[in-house]
């Protein structure tokens, strides 16, 4: 990195920590510090509910699956995203902000009872901690990667070994001073600004590569239809780059798996609920599905040309950065490189793997002169961190609210409560810390976490769904449903193995009966089965158990619950119309990249 | 409460903006060579300052707005911030 491009970043963290000052003042209760004060506008909120998934894995794994699979990525955005953002904002949101829930948990507390808020306050809490940590270790892994600190630390003097804890220390400390001292506020302010640098770091960075390699008709001569098209070959798994079937990628990601993380995961649904009105509540997930409809243009797009431009050496001309000196991989994609022996890592039929999560980085390399290099790599250090900040946030919550004032310590002021959400934003971000290091040194524990969290999240949808808009579901019922469903998840994978993979962490631990043509059929067919389980038993159980008194349902389920009265608004800026305007947008890009 | 987000988004970008173009303005033209001969920094700075200007002119005007519907009670919350 040149001078210009120090200055932008410097530029950039002044501006983030400003903003953590200047709202400082205005942090007086628990609401201003946990909700924003209920005062954000919609727009404010609906790019903050989009920006707060928006994290590393997103931008460098979108990129990375982009390289990957193709344009089938998408399906991720536009199967996997707009109608679930669609389905909170119209028939969800209304439970969750009419109830005055101040968070997730609580709703399910109000709906259910003490022991499924316990349940998904804890499993939600520690999540969020490993989160924010991956998102750490994915900022300073890169960092080292892409060498952007090594010529500073040559000029110092230091050993450059202490880049990857000088990378963590510096985001973890970043993090923690503009949420620790402007809350939820401070989050979704920078969740906003990161929104606007990843697409003014993005836009140009598609529009050279698409220019360069001659279009999308370019890209289509170059990549062939496998990469190209979205829909046609999913007829069969093994007819496309997914290596999944259409039942599979709809039920499976585009209903479970979606509609259980859109709609139920606190991190998003925090910033609607800090929306400052219903409708504006309401519109929050609609006006985010806008640009999540377009964003595969941002960052998938960006993957597919890195795989189709001549194979070379990604060294740019004035390399203080470089990706790699190591022979060339496949596009501008490096090969994976043996940290410890630093040769290249084969596969099991003795091929170079490819480093794919390099796609997006490698791009900025090769498109971007010092300046604009400078505003990319700022997006991308800006995505991770507000990533970071979004699991912070939405952990220090949690943790106050639903566990804290709960179990620990009820009936303190709220003076107290807020004093605690800025400790927990301090132990939140330490925990984080160690996360990070623990990804680090042993891989093996991270996957087998992600995989028992995916365990847990799966069955979500199906309580959610049943507690909203069936008055008879039981607490009882939804707390043995979780656990039912979770239980479906673990077995179906010990039963079931990928193709080509050894029974362990892939699966087939209990015994293999089933093998899944690629890992996402197989981590979608776990949810449908987790998901159904939970349904189910649910409802079973429910019918079995002493109805819940109505009286206490009014707010909390649809039959029971006025409908919310539309407020006087131009029929464009109405949610319904929102959501027809998103769905036909969605369709028309769909039958374009059929 | 607090400030309206339109404002240090108006400041960043205005900021960046006139960094990327006076360095695009001033920089070597051969270092456009790995961008397709476009100076992306000259023109994508343009771009970014007219974004950070019209922020920056929104959230003056809502602060306005802000003003007058505070001097006149009663009447609707403003459309700023």
């Amino acid at each position: 990195m040149t001078g210009i491009d120090w200055l932008i970043l410097g530029l950039y963290f002044a501006f983030v920590l400003g903003i953590g000052v200047a709202l400082k003042g205005s942090m007086k209760t628990s609401t201003d510090f946990f909700l924003a004060g209920r005062a954000i506008p919609a727009w404010v909120a609906g790019l903050a509910f989009m920006s707060a998934n928006l994290g590393a894995q997103e931008v460098i794994g979108m990129g990375a699956s982009g390289a990957k699979y193709g344009i089938a990525t998408s399906h991720f955005y536009w199967i996997g995203a707009i109608p679930a953002m669609v389905f909170v904002g119209l028939f969800m949101m209304p439970f969750y902000y009419g109830s005055r829930a101040r968070s997730v948990p609580e709703y399910l507390r109000l709906r259910f009872d003490e022991k499924t808020r316990g349940l998904n306050a804890i499993s939600f809490a520690i999540m969020t901690i490993f989160s924010s940590g991956i998102s750490m270790y994915a900022i300073a892994k890169l960092i080292q990667t892409l060498h952007v600190f090594d010529g500073v630390f040559q000029r110092l003097g230091l050993n450059s070994s202490w880049i990857f804890d000088f990378a963590i220390l510096i985001s973890a400390i970043v993090v923690l001073v503009y949420t620790f001292l402007g809350g939820l506020s401070s989050a979704i302010y920078n969740e906003v600004l990161q929104f606007f640098l990843i697409v003014a770091g993005f836009l140009p960075l598609s529009y050279l590569g698409l220019k360069n390699v001659g279009g999308w008709s370019g890209l289509k001569a170059t990549l062939g239809p496998s990469y190209t098209h979205s829909w046609a070959g999913l007829s069969h798994a093994n007819t496309n780059r997914l290596g999944v079937e259409w039942f599979g990628l709809v039920m499976g990601l585009g209903f479970v798996l979606s509609f259980g993380y859109w709609c139920t995961d606190f991190l998003v649904i925090q910033r609607a609920m800090a929306a400052k009105s219903m409708s504006a509540a309401r519109r929050t997930p609609l006006i985010g599905a806008f640009p999540k409809m377009l964003f595969p243009f941002l960052v998938i797009l960006p993957g597919l040309i890195a795989i189709a431009l001549p194979t070379q050496p990604a060294v740019p001309p004035h390399a203080r950065v470089v990706v790699s000196a190591e022979p060339p991989g496949k596009g501008i994609i490096p090969m994976k490189v043996d940290p410890s022996s630093g040769k290249p890592m084969l596969d099991k039929d003795g091929k170079p793997q490819l480093d794919y999560d390099l796609a997006v980085p490698s791009m900025l390399l090769h498109y971007f002169p010092p300046g604009m290099l400078g505003l990319g790599l700022t997006a991308l250090l800006a995505s991770f961190m507000s990533g970071m900040a979004g699991n912070v946030t939405a952990f220090n919550t949690v943790w106050t609210y639903d566990i804290y004032q709960s179990y620990i310590r009820p009936g303190a002021t709220d003076e107290h409560y807020l004093w605690m959400g800025r400790v927990a934003t301090v132990f939140g971000i330490a925990f984080s810390i160690a996360a990070a290091y623990m990804a680090n040194r042993f891989n093996n524990i991270m996957d087998m976490l992600q995989l028992v969290f995916a365990f847990v999240n799966a069955p979500l949808f199906a309580t959610f769904l049943l507690g909203m808009f069936w008055k008879r579901t039981t607490g009882h019922a939804a707390f043995t449903g979780l656990l039912a469903g979770t239980a479906a998840a673990a077995i179906h994978h010990g039963l079931t193995l990928p193709v080509g993979a050894i029974a362990g962490i892939k699966g087939g631990w209990l015994a293999v009966t089933h093998i899944y043509p690629s890992e996402m059929a197989q981590n979608f067919w776990t949810a449908i089965y987790a998901w159904s389980t939970c349904f189910v038993v649910t409802i079973l159980v429910s019918l079995i158990t002493r109805a819940p008194d109505e009286g206490k349902l009014v707010g909390l389920v649809y039959s029971l619950t006025p409908k919310p009265e539309e407020e006087a608004m131009a029929w464009y800026a109405r949610p319904v119309s929102l959501a027809i305007m998103v769905i036909a947008g969605t369709v028309l890009l769909n039958i374009i990249f059929w | 409460m607090g400030i309206d987000i339109r404002l240090p988004l108006g400041g960043l970008f205005l900021l960046l903006g006139a960094i990327l173009l006076v360095y695009g303005a001033l920089s070597d033209p051969s270092l456009y060579q790995q961008s397709l001969g476009i100076n992306v920094n000259l023109y994508w700075g343009v771009v970014l300052l007219a974004f950070g200007a019209l922020m920056f002119a929104l959230s003056r005007r809502g602060a306005r707005a802000q003003v007058r519907a505070e001097s006149t009670p009663p009447s609707p919350r403003s459309l700023g911030r």
